[in-house]
């Protein structure tokens, strides 16, 4: 939000002269970015949760199938723990082991978990799985990620607009107002704006994650559950095909086969969505005060 | 100079408002919570003995049926001449043919199924009854820690509020049950 305003503000002061002299006083270009933002945010905010669940094909619980039954019943328990009510849960015939929650807030949210989950994990381990989408949907995380996407969106717009007027005839007169010890930030502000907020979206989408499994934790009092859950997920490395990109961030474990989620360092931590998935597992042994397993993957140093 | 001090007295009293507006809500939810451990309770008492009296409703039918092949089989094994020997035969087969029947009319009916849908049953009950513990338990931590946490506990103690008991167990209760699988036979 900050960002946006700085960037609005930035805006205001290179074209529009507000806060000098001879322009105007009142931040045009602040107060539409932020009028144009909220009338997205509702916008999204009420539509959202079913367009995503169609979108995945998801089909509600079967009454007959021990797993189905299971399922109902875990997730009635993490509802008790986290106080929450009841969500809706859904499932999906997929083979790929993955999990979500959507949903506005907590009185009409959703869970889905896909049939290949069901298949691999036990009933402790999809507890933690379900915990962790409980997290989210007690923490407000689609409500969070869905404000900064909005204002990832209107901040691109905001610089987009800035950069064509930039060419105007309006700019050579009113630039002599300004000086340039603020102007050249505030022109760097903007031109990078895009780039800095989708950055600054993926890191909280990355933070929102381990605070989601450390809640889940909070829930089931039982790291470990979560932690062989997460370990079998990895194993399995199936991707799942009907998640975009849009809602790639909704997903216990990236669905999408991008290199860049299974690499750790400098940039893979820079441009995921997830945090890197061993990082998790060995930060929930750690809460249960064990030491870690041995991974298939790279540098263990890094972490110990 | 004035509208700071009035400034400060606002802030004030929007922040002594919803401290209390905090512990009274938590307050509520707290005997929210520990009704809620009731209501798991009830259905405990509601739900176990019926789903006992199904699953050894089931085992009943089949046991009946069993026992009718066995009685056969144990009257073709000890039957003497060949008529006696071949009336017993065709009453094993007849028998059989009813479990063969049998499976095929319910195709559902497994007493392991049955004795498994039991087990998670059971699970499921004694689980949400420890989950609304817990979460009646975290309530009361939350409450107690925001009446002696520093700026909430003038307000706490000024509106006399009281801290709440977290959910014990008897000692007793403690021990490590026996689990003990052999047949009485």
């Amino acid at each position: 939000m900050v960002f946006f305003i700085l960037v609005g503000w930035s805006v205001d002061y290179l074209y529009l002269g507000v806060f000098t002299p001879k322009g105007p006083t009142i931040p045009i270009a602040t107060l539409s970015a932020l009028a144009f933002s909220t009338i997205m945010t509702l916008t999204a905010y009420y539509g959202g949760a079913d367009l995503v669940l169609a979108s995945v094909g998801a089909e509600p619980l079967d009454g007959k199938i021990p797993e189905h039954r299971e399922l109902h019943n875990v997730v009635t328990e993490m509802a008790l723990a986290s106080g929450c009510p009841m969500p809706k849960v859904c499932v999906v015939f997929d083979p790929a082991p993955n999990a979500f929650a959507t949903g506005q807030d907590e009185k009409s949210s959703a869970i889905c978990v896909t049939t290949g989950l069901l298949a691999i994990l036990n009933r402790d381990e999809t507890q933690g799985v379900v915990a962790h989408e409980m997290a989210h949907i007690r923490n407000h995380d689609t409500l969070v990620m869905l404000l900064v996407s909005v204002l990832l969106g209107g901040i691109a717009l905001l610089a987009d607009w800035a950069q064509r007027s930039c060419f105007s005839s309006r700019y050579t007169r009113r630039s002599r107002d300004g000086s340039a010890l603020i102007a050249i930030p505030a022109l760097l502000l903007v031109v990078l704006s895009p780039l800095i907020s989708r950055l600054m979206a993926l890191a909280v989408s990355r933070q929102r994650e381990y605070m989601a499994d450390a809640t889940a934790v909070e829930f089931t009092r039982n790291p470990l559950g979560l932690a062989h859950a997460l370990e079998k997920i990895r194993d399995a490395g199936l991707p799942f095909n009907k998640a975009t990109r849009g809602t790639a961030h909704l997903f216990i474990v990236n669905p999408l086969r991008r290199r860049v989620n299974e690499r750790e360092g400098g940039l893979a931590d820079l441009l995921a969505t997830h945090p890197p998935i061993d990082r998790r597992i060995r930060l929930l042994y750690q809460m249960a005060g064990l030491p870690s397993p041995a991974m298939p993957s790279s540098a263990d140093a890094k972490f110990a | 100079m004035i509208y700071v001090i009035w400034g400060i007295v606002f802030v004030a009293g929007i922040w002594l408002i919803s401290t209390y507006n905090t512990l009274t809500a938590l307050r509520l939810r707290i005997d929210n919570a520990w009704r809620q451990i009731d209501v798991q309770l009830k259905r405990r008492y509601d739900l176990i003995p019926n789903l006992i009296e199904s699953v050894k409703g089931y085992m009943q039918f089949e046991q009946d049926t069993l026992q009718k092949v066995i009685d056969a089989r144990s009257q073709a094994m000890v039957s003497k001449g060949i008529k006696e020997a071949a009336s017993a035969q065709t009453a094993l087969t007849q028998s059989l043919g009813q479990v063969f029947a049998l499976m095929e009319n319910y195709p559902d009916l497994k007493s392991n199924q049955n004795v498994l849908n039991l087990q998670e049953e059971l699970t499921g009950t004694e689980s949400r009854i420890a989950f609304a513990r817990q979460y009646y338990n975290d309530l009361v931590t939350q409450y107690n820690t925001k009446q002696q946490v520093f700026p909430s506990n003038m307000i706490a103690g000024f509106f006399r509020f009281q801290p709440s008991e977290l959910f014990s167990v008897p000692e007793a209760e403690k021990a490590l049950p026996k689990v003990d699988l052999r047949l009485r036979s």
